[in-house]
This record gives structure tokens, sequence and C-alpha cells, in this order.
């Protein structure tokens, strides 16, 4: 789960962690407010989405008075930004960070990640910050420091500092930034993230350091511990498609092409994606139902996938494991019954009863294309899709 | 004889008493395994389905001689739970639990290491559907019956697409050793690397199938050591053709977050280990039978 800047700035921040002066804005209004009660003569107005490269898409500006200020809120709020990391629908723009401007002597790029090679957290620091860490390593893979924690005893006070020497840091801010760093490590593992990103962080003309971006992101599977995180999330920067599935309890993401599937198991779910691919066609969505597959969660899974305007065919997938064929196309009876399908649906059943199970769609009455083989399942999805476009082009 | 897991293996479950872990239980049991008792804190001495429950996981080992666990405990206590069979000397554990936090998997990774290598636990999952021996033993989630008794070992993250390839290799009589499922998350106890090993190491295994995704480093790692370590045929597939990159795939661990990680580039770094490569999720069958006839006009 990721978080907005000014809310990874917020708990950084009570971790030693020094950050400009700023305050958040819904309006115009607000924005021209903040900057009095921030002071000085040179703010930026910063889009709040969760998607960094912001300043190329118009996500970023300096202003010099509040009516700038007002007119750069008023321009950004309410679009929708697009940037090479949000995708082509990109995201939408309701809050606005107002920041004091600082005079930068020199820009640090200092990131934690879970490494998985190593299993443990890494940091990875470098003296060339301001771009993005894929260009760094690209340009100058040598500017990179890296140090793994040993999870047993945590992050050592020596790991902080070889990093601050590491990075050629004058003598006057090894402690601040090695603080920094310890700072940032607690936050990590205190707050189950899986990703933390200051990217830059600065050497300011007055010889601090201070987080001029950050960016952070949650293991989902730690929330149930992390309330405080929790409560940072915000719907409106994910997918309508995906919040609608996921406030369902489903496992779902969605994607560009105009065939929906419902699939159980995430492995199969991405096997039959590519088995589309592989028939010419494109997958709407990545949806996996999980082991069950009971009626209620087939029915949840319809509405997820139609809920998608795009999709002008649906193919089911379920390897029948622990449960029957038979209940699964029960189900997926019951649940045409109840949600009303109205695109071509294409049903692949596998494993336990399964010839029961493909008794039982064939004889529904119900026009579903019924598939033995995976193979088939796909190419029988791609060519009820193109018939369904036809008829409605004509 | 197969990997990990035979008829004679005694078994504990922990999470016995729990909806998930009396139903599995019934299920292994029925399939032949040699479940010998389960733990659930606080139920110590009552028994359930005719298995004996311990309170602790040292106290089952005691009374039973247990050598292998499955974990069913609910995510927030499974890291425990892994560990506390690490430190009752069990020798095989499978985690079938899925939501363990990264941190936690962690920590379970740091503590095993206390232990010398020769009494050290081998951990399979978490987030996985198990390990079979099929005819003779399950320790998992999966349905024994689409597995034929054979020669073939699988190794894979995902559970259905296991189940997928081994009944497509069933329809062409083709059987299998062990499966092994390793588990979806970012952070596993047992690599790909780690049961190609075994398997390499098998008398009972010809040839090996290994079923990856998008994300994470470690089929990569597996096509470096094959190359130079495998002298049995290694067949792949890689699912997530048309995954974008930086979105979860259910998995917690099916992202492409860094360079090599889609199923592109994991595709291409197998072919160049000399990999086999499955071209598509139906044509596990064919390509399995394909090798192994290869293999027999070698001999």
């Amino acid at each position: 789960m990721d978080i907005h800047e000014y809310q990874a700035k917020e708990l950084l921040s009570r971790h030693s962690v020094h950050i400009p002066r700023g305050g958040l804005a819904y309006s115009p209004e607000q924005a021209a407010y903040r900057t009095r009660e921030i002071g000085g003569d040179k703010w930026v107005v910063k889009a709040q989405i969760h998607s960094g490269a912001r300043g190329k898409a118009g996500g970023i500006r300096i202003c010099k008075s509040d009516k700038e200020v007002s007119d750069a809120a008023e321009a950004m709020l309410g679009r929708k930004l697009v940037t090479h990391q949000t995708g082509p629908r990109g995201k939408l723009v309701s809050r606005l960070y107002i920041e004091e401007t600082v005079d930068i002597r020199q820009e640090i790029y200092l990131g934690f990640v879970l490494d998985r090679k190593a299993e443990r957290v890494m940091i990875v620091a470098s003296a060339s910050g301001g771009m993005e860490i894929e260009e760094i390593a690209e340009r100058q893979p040598d500017s990179i420091i890296r140090a793994i924690v040993d999870p047993g005893v945590g992050m050592q006070q020596f790991q902080a500092r070889e990093i601050a020497f590491g990075l050629g840091l004058e003598n006057s801010l090894i402690g601040k930034a090695t603080d920094t760093i310890m700072g940032c490590y607690q936050v990590f593992r205190d707050y189950d993230a899986s990703m933390l990103e200051i990217n830059p962080l600065v050497v300011t003309r007055e010889g601090n350091l201070m987080a001029l971006d950050a960016k952070m992101s949650f293991d989902e599977n730690a929330l149930f511990r992390r309330p405080e995180i929790s409560e940072l999330r915000d719907k409106s920067q994910e997918d309508p498609r995906e919040t609608f599935a996921s406030d369902r309890g489903l496992s779902y993401v969605g994607l560009e092409g105009n065939i929906g599937c419902i699939i159980n198991g995430a492995g199969l779910a991405m096997a039959t994606m590519d088995m589309i691919k592989i028939a010419g066609g494109e997958p709407a969505n990545f949806l996996d139902i999980g082991g069950g597959a009971s009626p209620e969660r087939v029915a949840k899974a319809f509405r997820a996938v139609l809920a998608d305007k795009n999709v002008e065919t649906i193919l089911v997938n379920i390897f029948a494991g622990i449960n029957r064929c038979d209940w699964v196309a029960e189900g997926v009876l019951k649940a045409i019954h109840e949600v009303g399908v109205n695109v071509p649906l294409v049903v692949r059943l596998a494993g336990t009863n399964v010839e029961e199970g493909r008794r039982i769609l064939s004889a529904s009455g119900q026009s579903i294309i019924v598939a033995d083989t995976l193979a088939e399942a796909a190419e029988k999805a791609v060519a009820a899709m193109r018939q369904s476009v036809l008829k409605k082009a004509s | 004889m197969s990997v990990l897991l035979n008829r004679n293996t005694r078994v504990i479950v922990q999470g016995l008493t729990g909806k998930i872990g009396s139903f599995h239980a019934e299920d292994m049991k029925r399939y032949g395994t040699n479940v010998v008792g389960g733990v659930t804190p606080g139920k110590g001495g009552q028994s359930q389905q005719g298995i004996p429950v311990f309170n602790t996981v040292k106290g089952a080992v005691r009374e039973t001689g247990a050598e292998a666990s499955i974990v069913f405990v609910p995510p927030p206590f499974a890291a425990d739970s892994i560990m506390e069979a690490a430190d009752a000397g069990i020798k095989l554990c499978v985690c079938i639990t899925d939501g363990i936090p990264s941190q936690d998997m962690m920590r379970v990774k740091r503590y095993m290491l206390r232990y010398r290598r020769e009494d050290r636990m081998t951990l399979i999952g978490p987030n996985c559907a198990g390990v079979i021996t099929p005819g003779q033993a399950l320790m998992g989630i999966m349905p024994g019956s689409i597995y034929l008794p054979g020669r073939v070992g699988i190794v894979g993250r995902s559970g259905t697409l296991g189940y997928e390839a081994a009944s497509q290799m069933k329809s062409l009589g083709i059987g299998v050793s062990t499966s092994v499922g390793i588990g979806g998350d970012p952070i596993n106890g047992s690599s790909f690397k780690d049961i190609l090993e075994l398997f390499e190491n098998d008398d009972e295994t010809d040839a090996v199938v290994m079923i990856g995704e998008i994300g994470g480093p470690q089929e990569a790692e597996a096509a470096e050591w094959a190359k130079t370590n495998m002298k049995k045929p290694l067949i792949a597939y890689i699912a997530g053709l048309s995954a974008p990159k930086g979105k979860r795939m259910g998995h917690a661990g099916a992202i492409i977050s860094a360079f090599g990680e889609s199923a592109q580039e994991k595709v291409e770094i197998l072919r160049d280990a000399g990999v086999t490569i499955v071209q598509t999720p139906a044509s596990f069958g064919p390509t399995v039978a394909g090798v192994l006839a290869e293999q027999r006009k070698a001999a």
C-alpha cells in the first residue's frame, strides 16, 4: 500500500528526519493561506498523487506569490496527472502540499528496500541524487552504496556512518546523516514498510540535511497490526475497479484489454492471461477468486469483472482441487442468474468431478461456451470477443 | 526415495484444531500420510479425529517422534509457529499460511541460521500448496487424485498452476516423483535452487519441471545453478507475460520491481542456461513427454 509524500514526511519527521516547512491544501484558497503560514517569498506547490515523476507531468510548480500559488493550485486540483508510473488513466489530484523552497548544495539518493536476494532490508544510497535510481544505476553505477541489515540485531550506527562517509559528506554533516539514516530505518521497521525512498535528500546552503521528497510503501500482509498506516489509505489513488474488488475481498488487477478473467489461484490466473495473449487477445484483468470458488465469491467476481465497461467476453477457468467441479458449475449458474451476464461467457473446469461439472453447464440452457482445455478456453474466448466487438460495430 | 517426504514420515499438524487444519489433516490421513499428532496451545491432552493434540511442538516431538510439521496457523502467529518447530528439532516444515508479514519471514530465516547446517530445518512455503509424493504421502492442500506416481519432479510457486501441469502430465501417462510448492511470497523457506538440488540428487527422479512467475531473483538463480550443476533435464515455464510492471499479481511476491524480473527476461535467462522452455501453459504435458522421449533415445 502506497501513501502520499506529505504522509511519509510526517512519519519521518517524527524520527529525526528533517523536512522543509509545509502544509496540506484541498483548495486554492487554502494553498494561498499556507504561504502566509509558512512565510518566505518562494514556495513549491506539489500535487499529492501516488506516483513519482510528477515534475515532468506538471505536478510540481515553483511560485513566487500567493496569487501564483493559488493559480497553480487551481490548475492542478481535480485534474488527472499522467506520469510514466500511473498508466494511461492517470491519477486524480485532490490534495496539494505547499512547501518552502530551500537552497540546494547537493542532492543525495537514499532508499530502503526489502531485498529478495538477501532476504533482508537493504539500504541503497548515492551522492548522485535527483534522478531515478534506475538512471543512477545506469549512468553512475560506481556511486551506489549498499548496506544490508541483520534482522536479528537491526541496523547499527556504524553502518549508517559508513554510508554517510561513503557519500563524501563533510565532517559536520556525518552526525546529521547518521541520525537521518537510522531514523529512516526505524520508521521502515516499526511500520512494516516495504519501500522507503528519499530522493532527493539535500544538503542545504546553510549546511542542513533535508528530505525534499519522500515515498513509502507498506507490506499489506502487516496492515493488521499497523492501524495507523491503514488509515492513510487513499482510495482516490487506486483504480476504481481494483477498489471495488478489494472491498469485496477479491485479488484483482485492472488491465487494458477486453477479456475479463475469473480464475482460482494467482499462478493459474497469470497463465490463463498468458494463454489469452498467445491466442491473440488481451486480458481486461487479473482476478484470483481463491481456493474455495463458492457461489457467493463467483458472483462477486462477475460483478467486479463486469464493472469494467471494456469487457466484451468473460473467461472463467477453475481448477477444482479441494472442492468439486459440479459445485463450481452450480455456483457459476447461480452467479449468472444473480448478476445477469450480458457478454459471451466461456467456462473451463478441471479437476475433481469435471465430467459432471461440464454436464451441468451444458444442460443449463444458458448460452455458456464450455471448453475442456486451457488452450481451447483461450481460443474460444478470443473468438467470442471478436464476434462481440464486430456485432457492436455493425 | 522421492524427496522430502514419504509414507513413513511422521507428521504433526500445527493448528490442527482450527477449521482449515482439521479439514486438511483428515484429507492428508486419507491419502496415506502418517499424521501422528497436532499442536494447539491450550488444547493439549485432547484428541481431534483420533489424532492426539499437544500444547507445544517439543511435547509433540517427544511423545510421537515427529520429524515433519505442517503449519495452518493464522498469519499473525505463523512465524512464531515455524520458529517453534525449528527449535523442537523438526526437520521438515511446510507452511501453508498465506499473509505472513515480510519482516516476520525475515526474522524466521535469521532464526533458522542459529542451528548447525545438519540440524537445520527445511522450510517449504509459506503461502504454498505443500508437498506431495504421489502414492505415498501428502503434506499440503493439493488434490491427491491429479498426481500419477512416477519419475518427474515438479517445483512451483503456484498451487493451481501446478495442478494444471500435473494433470496435463497425467493425461499423457507421465507420473510425478514429488511435487513441491515453494509458495508465492517474496521471502520463502526454500528456493527453486534448493529444491532442484534435492531432485538432482534423487535416484527416483529423472527430470524436473520448474514453474516460476514474475518477480524476484529465484528463477535466475536456479538457472545459473542448473547450468553448471544439473545433469537431469530441466523444463521450465514462467507465468505472467501480460503482467504490467509494478503491479502485484495476487501473490505478494509476484511483482516486477527490478531488471530481470519480467516473464520475458526470466525466459531469456533460462533459455540461455540450456533449460527447455514450456512455450504456453497448455503445453506442459507435450513438452515433458518430448524431453522424456529424447532422454530414452539417448540412453
